[in-house]
């Protein structure tokens, strides 16, 4: 970073970000981070998006075989794996809360909460993948289940597992990032004047959130 | 390099004095070694680089191309057995596609002049500009070592199931054009945000160059259409690798939907190709014929209109693929609004030359062409966008000549006309007219011949991507691949004067053109930081001249 932050921290100066050169000031540039992180999330929208229209499309031609398929999840571990991820998202929220206000240990706090949380749903998620795999419910030629036996069972379940890989392969990205803020946030670097990096990464985490809360209904419930 | 040039003794060009460059040296030798162009955050040097890359891709695209033509001279095996040339065919289009003609005009020249049109000392994230050009590499060089380790026989579509099914190198192919699309994604979220957020006071958003308006439309499409495309590869080399049969019929898959999927993004890819060579026509059409933009805000609405009707036309790539009637005529329909949008601007560009003090130096004859491809293209994509005439047509090389005369002949003329409009700006150097025209005129005559010919074989039915074709189609290829030899004989003109101005050429005064475009309002070439001393102020609207009849042109034609 630029100036030393943990002499800042200690000193008791708040952190100040710097502008880069070829901004007109703070604002401009803040405005620019947040804009680019908004339409990168549209790309992710549409990276899934591509997913949804699969499935809509398989569904449509294999409305038996997926409707029972889809009663081959495990429910409670789906509806666990929803609750956790909303209420990450609101302690994700709260970091964004907390880092306005310079408050910077609840801000690590909250982003420590949201990566367990985050933990905890790729472990139940190991578990769902292991029974998956354990009943031989898996995709295209490697499916081999006898409770299901109707054409379009395994399209469901390649799509079962690229939709939850792609989404499981997004929420240790998240992770990751939430991380790496957090070690700002230990670093007392954020206050009024500097909170973007803790508002970017809320809303990559947001997006993760949103991105099951359309596949769970998808893929667990209909 | 002369300094007694005779450009910096006509009136209104005013030559750099050379202490100022002292001072404020230009971005060209701000840091001369290896490291300092390689790591550079400058978008003008990124601009460079990317122009560089993007002409090797094209001249290996182009050897490809002279290599199916070759093959194509007569109606049996040629010169290569029919797997080389069905590999030959696919890279060609791999290549010219992701490598050249999307990044090419946005790469290399958005690159250079977004910035110096809207004023800015930058774009808005130089490390992720760095980086889309870094990603541009890895995915070529990924693409290129599978290109040479087996090749892809499937044509640049990658139709299922034959994609998945053929024992060729699909994987690191689909998987370098994976990585360009990031890349692609990278540079239009940074022009999106460098426009919204990095406008210098008095550049609203009705007076930013039209060329910042095409950019700003062609960004919107390759962010919002390029990761369906990445989706969509990823699934087919999964596919490829695992058979999961998504897109195989054999198990139960959707062919038709992979083309829906892969057309999603690749209709609206030919607009991210070809909305900036509109973009760089607009400029070049305004500054050599002295006159603002004639419907100025018609040009700039009709570049978003093509960027927002493209996502809804993608239909009219499987007319034949088993879509219902109803589909194809509401296809057809948005397809022709296209047509609409594209003759909006057609109309506009002549309204500009119209009574204006046309200078007709090569980038004006580069307009020419463009002019003419632009609208015979456009006419054969109308009439392909009629789902019955399409039905005949489908698969022709009625298809090959009409993508070519509208996205590659409309591409390559701004590409064209932009490095010579260009050349003093981004090296300071001026190249020779002469040869400039010459080469223009080969060029524009080359694809011509290469393509016209191939219009009427795909009208007497002659399928695309065939090794061998009855004798009664011989004449008209040969004059398709003479045509195609006279094209490459005009580009490699081109390189030679090119190389050699970039060398020798005579040192160009700061604006040789004396164009009113904003990006000419700053030193040629611009130092590191664009503009030295006090912000310029924007206070006229680009290519602001007045009375264009009594401009300053000596030479005006």
């Amino acid at each position: 970073m630029q100036s030393s932050p943990a002499t800042a921290g200690a000193a008791g100066v708040p952190y100040r970000p710097q502008v880069a050169a070829h901004f007109a000031s703070l604002e401009v540039q803040n405005h620019a981070a947040r804009l680019g992180m908004w339409l990168f999330l549209a790309t992710e929208i549409l990276l899934f998006a591509g997913l949804f229209v699969i499935y809509a499309n398989y569904r449509f031609l294999f409305p038996e075989a997926f409707a029972l398929a889809s009663r081959e999840l495990n429910l409670n571990f789906g509806t666990f794996n929803t609750l956790l991820l909303i209420t990450s998202s609101f302690t994700a929220a709260m970091a964004v809360h907390y880092a306005k206000e310079a408050q910077n240990k609840k801000v690590v706090g909250m982003f420590v909460l949201t990566i367990l949380m985050a933990l905890g749903f790729l472990v139940v998620k190991y578990f769902e993948y292991e029974h998956k795999f354990h009943e031989h419910q898996l995709p295209g030629p490697y499916y081999a289940f006898p409770g299901l036996t109707l054409p379009g069972a395994s399209a469901y379940f390649t799509i079962y597992f690229l939709s939850t890989g792609l989404h499981a392969f997004h929420v240790i990205i998240g992770m990751i990032v939430l991380g790496w803020v957090t070690l700002k946030a230990m670093r007392n670097e954020f206050s009024h004047h500097n909170y973007t990096a803790v508002e970017l990464g809320s809303m990559y985490w947001h997006l993760v959130d949103l991105v099951w809360i359309f596949l769970f209904p998808m893929l667990y419930l209909i | 390099m002369s300094p007694s040039s005779s450009i910096a003794a006509e009136p209104g060009a005013v030559p750099a004095p050379d202490e100022h460059h002292e001072h404020h040296p230009s971005y060209l030798v701000d840091g001369t070694t290896v490291k300092s162009w390689l790591l550079t955050l400058d978008h003008k040097r990124i601009g460079v680089m990317y122009l560089i890359w993007v002409l090797l891709f094209f001249l290996i695209g182009g050897i490809y191309a002279l290599v199916v033509r070759l093959e194509l001279l007569t109606p049996g095996p040629t010169l290569i057995d029919a797997m080389t040339y069905n590999r030959a065919f696919t890279m060609h289009g791999v290549v010219m596609i992701f490598l050249f003609m999307i990044p090419a005009i946005p790469g290399a020249f958005g690159n250079f002049m977004l910035p110096l049109m809207l004023g800015a000392k930058d774009v808005a994230f130089p490390r992720l500009n760095l980086l889309s050009l870094y990603l541009l590499l890895t995915g070529a060089v990924i693409a290129i070592w599978g290109m040479i380790n087996g090749g892809m026989d499937t044509g640049w579509t990658f139709y299922t199931p034959y994609s998945t099914h053929t024992t060729t190198t699909v994987a690191p192919i689909l998987f370098g054009a994976f990585i360009i699309g990031f890349s692609s994604i990278a540079t239009g979220l940074n022009f999106i945000v460098t426009t919204h957020t990095m406008r210098a006071p008095g550049i609203t958003w009705w007076k930013m160059p039209l060329f910042v308006w095409a950019m700003y439309a062609t960004a919107c499409i390759q962010v919002l259409a390029t990761p369906v495309l990445g989706l969509v590869l990823l699934l087919v080399v999964g596919e490829h690798i695992f058979h999961f049969g998504i897109f195989d019929p054999a198990q139960g898959g959707d062919p038709v939907l992979f083309q829906h999927l892969f057309w999603f993004y690749s209709h609206p890819a030919v607009y991210i190709m070809v909305l900036p060579a509109f973009g760089v026509m607009s400029e070049v059409v305004a500054a050599f014929s002295r006159k603002n933009i004639f419907g100025y805000r018609a040009v700039a609405f009709s570049s978003l209109g093509i960027a927002f009707v493209g996502f809804f036309a993608w239909g009219h790539h499987m007319f034949v693929s088993g879509q219902s009637t109803f589909n194809a005529g509401v296809f057809a329909v948005l397809t022709m609004l296209v047509g609409v949008f594209t003759a909006i601007k057609v109309f506009n560009w002549v309204g500009t030359v119209y009574k204006g003090a046309v200078d007709f130096k090569t980038p004006f004859a580069y307009f020419c062409g463009f002019l003419y491809f632009t609208v015979f293209g456009g006419m054969t994509g109308v009439a392909f966008a009629t789902a019955s005439l399409d039905v005949p047509w489908h698969d022709t090389y009625f298809v090959v000549a009409h993508f070519h005369f509208i996205m590659v002949g409309a591409t390559i003329m701004a590409f064209m006309a932009a490095i010579h409009y260009w050349f003093p700006k981004m090296f300071g150097k001026m190249y020779h007219e002469g040869w400039g025209l010459v080469s223009a005129a080969l060029i524009i005559l080359g694809f011509n011949a290469t393509f016209i010919p191939q219009f009427l074989l795909g009208n007497a039915g002659m399928p695309r991507r065939y090794y061998e074709y009855p004798e009664r189609f011989e004449t008209l290829n040969v004059a398709s691949t003479a045509g195609a030899s006279l094209l490459a004989f005009g580009f490699l003109i081109s390189a030679i004067y090119l190389t050699y101005a970039l060398v020798y050429g005579r040192r160009a005064a700061s604006n040789p053109w004396r164009s009113r475009g904003y990006e000419w309002m700053t030193e040629s070439p611009p130092p590191t930081h664009n503009f030295v001393g006090p912000q310029p102020t924007y206070s006229e609207e680009p290519h602001f001249y007045v009375e264009p009849k009594k401009a300053e042109v000596p030479d005006a034609v």
